[in-house]
């Protein structure tokens, strides 16, 4: 048994709560997430910014930081609004969302500025 | 004018072979592959496949003539060769509307593979595909929530979803059992699943089952902050205990029970459909049996008319093959079939055996579910195959990671969230798998060893059931 890793998840560790989609990768360089921002705009997909504190991440509504980003298709400005919701926010999680307005789903949604776990 | 009544036998084809018809687009379509008894022609034996599926019996009776038969009677319409056979040929068939009730697949079927398939002109008989009316689809009741309202009540979103079916399949105790799902779940899962023919055996009653295995998953979602299930298998002997295990599910909370629509019956099937729909639980669809009808290449029914038909009788997932693992499976012609459960119109493409467009209207769509003998080196393929409206389902290569049900799970989440990380920067998945499983597992040392593990496994028989295409 001595070469059987144990997986160290444990219900008090917060550190074991994941974030869904790219929360099991370490985390995304910024060079990583501007790919992923292109990826969104690529599609057509409307860029949207949600934040939450930590404790409340299981909730399907998290707080929209502002509106959602309607056709706007400039990488800089979508990485320039996460940077400032996290800024405002600095403890909260902080995720970018692409709505897709034909499927009335969302083509993507990670979490791009994880909080202080709880 | 008024016809006379003439007793006896007839040519089927002086009535039911009509290479002039228009189809018009209230008909239903059918495309069968017919292989004739020796001596008959193709005409008449198309036009005896028509007759038999519909309005045709073997002689002439009066009462025919207190009937406009004309109106309703299938007919052939069209002949064309199966490419690589001399024996077969395709016959494509139109019935009128009439010829159906409303909203009951169980009706259409009955009609067009019902006495046909046993009828001695043809010697071999296969249902190949089907076109669905817009009027039929919308009287059929189709997905209990479909793909989008699953990601929304789940909260998963830009990825395939990962399952495991726990094993052994049979013998576990429900404690035992429940600490496998338990397992698979805190290991980055979204779903675990119960097999096909696991009901509420002597070892394993499904009332504990369901209990142990919804402490698992409770558990797992409060370690992970995760939403996660296990399809409870409710498949039972009879309607009364069915609905008994689904109030049960609903009672304890479960987000998602499962049905295998093949076995259970299609009336059964769509009636449990419905039920899921009016009490808010996703329904996850196995097909077990379908190879009896699907596999032999000239005789039976191609999946993808299972595979249309389940998506109007309803469930939220269906097993689709994998292309890539142990099971039977076809890469062009599972890329038809899936598109057929998830799109909302599929155009004719005989590349991938699709031979009619197909509008599902405002029908949602059916994740399909890859699962069977695949394992974390087949995560790029899979990921670039099906994209990200499937369920991407590791059995063996969850449970039998050498560490254990976690790390396989953790493995398995890994390598998809790579996977999917990477096709999204553009990079080519089937090209750059090893390379990009690679560098994941440099931060992975559950994957590390995953990938040791298996990489020397491969499946490589060749496929029964093979898309038509000439190969002399």
């Amino acid at each position: 048994m001595s070469n059987v890793q144990d997986y160290a998840s444990r219900l008090s560790d917060p550190a074991s709560r994941k974030m869904e989609t790219f929360s099991y990768l370490p985390p995304m360089t910024d060079a990583q997430i501007r790919a992923q921002v292109e990826w969104i705009v690529k599609h057509g997909w409307n860029p949207a910014i949600e934040h939450t504190e930590p404790q409340y991440a299981r909730s399907n509504y998290w707080y929209m930081w502002k509106l959602p980003m309607f056709g706007e298709t400039d990488v800089d400005a979508i990485l320039a609004e996460l940077k400032a919701c996290h800024e405002a926010n600095p403890d909260n999680h902080v995720r970018l969302i692409g709505y897709n307005n034909f499927t009335q789903s969302q083509g993507a949604n990670m979490v791009v500025y994880r909080g202080t776990p709880v | 004018m008024a016809k006379k009544y003439d007793a006896g036998v007839k040519d089927y084809r002086s009535i039911y072979w009509e290479p002039d018809y228009a189809v018009k687009d209230s008909d239903i379509l059918a495309v069968f592959k017919v292989t004739p008894q020796p001596g008959i022609s193709r005409e008449e034996a198309a036009a005896a496949v028509a007759a038999e599926s519909s309005t045709g019996t073997w002689t002439t009776v009066w009462t025919d003539l207190l009937t406009d038969l004309d109106y309703y009677k299938g007919r052939a319409y069209a002949i064309e060769d199966v490419p690589g056979s001399d024996d077969a040929f395709y016959a494509f068939i139109a019935y009128p509307m009439d010829l159906f009730e409303e909203g009951s697949v169980v009706n259409v079927f009955t009609s067009i593979v019902g006495n046909v398939f046993g009828f001695k002109a043809v010697r071999a008989l296969r249902l190949e595909d089907v076109r669905f009316p817009l009027w039929f689809v919308m009287s059929c009741f189709g997905p209990p929530h479909g793909i989008n309202v699953e990601r929304d009540k789940l909260d998963k979103y830009g990825r395939p979803l990962l399952g495991c079916t726990i094993k052994p399949k049979l013998g576990l105790s429900a404690k035992n059992y429940g600490r496998a799902v338990y397992e698979v779940l805190r290991g980055g899962l979204d779903f675990s699943k119960d097999d096909e023919n696991v009901n509420s055996q002597p070892f394993m009653r499904w009332r504990d089952r369901f209990d142990f295995c919804q402490e698992a998953i409770e558990k797992a979602e409060a370690e992970t902050g995760e939403r996660k299930g296990h399809y409870m298998n409710v498949t039972a002997a009879t309607m009364e205990e069915v609905y008994q295990r689904a109030e049960y599910a609903k009672e304890i909370g479960t987000p998602i029970i499962m049905s295998d629509y093949l076995t259970l019956g299609w009336a059964a099937h769509n009636s449990l459909s419905k039920w899921c729909r009016d009490n808010g639980m996703l329904l996850h669809v196995h097909r077990a049996m379908h190879a009896v009808m699907d596999r032999n290449p000239n005789h039976g029914i191609n999946f993808r008319v299972l595979a249309k038909l389940l998506r109007l009788l309803g469930g939220d997932h269906l097993h689709s093959g994998t292309v890539v693992g142990k099971l039977e499976g076809d890469r062009e012609a599972t890329l038809g079939w899936i598109d057929l459960l998830r799109d909302r119109h599929v155009k004719e493409d005989r590349s991938r055996g699709i031979f009619f467009d197909q509008d599902w209207g405002p029908m949602p769509g059916v994740f399909p579910v890859a699962s069977g003998g695949i394992h974390v080196w087949h995560m790029p393929a899979l990921v670039s195959i099906f994209g990200n409206d499937s369920v991407l389902q590791f059995g063996g290569g969850t449970l039998g990671h050498p560490w254990g049900n976690a790390a396989g799970a953790a493995a398995n989440r890994v390598a998809l969230e790579a996977c999917v990380q990477a096709r999204n920067e553009g990079r080519e998945l089937e090209k750059e798998g090893k390379e990009i499983l690679t560098n994941a597992a440099k931060h992975s040392p559950e994957l590390k060893i995953a990938m040791e593990t298996w990489k020397e496994i491969k499946f490589e028989f060749d496929t029964v059931d093979k898309l038509d295409t000439q190969h002399r």
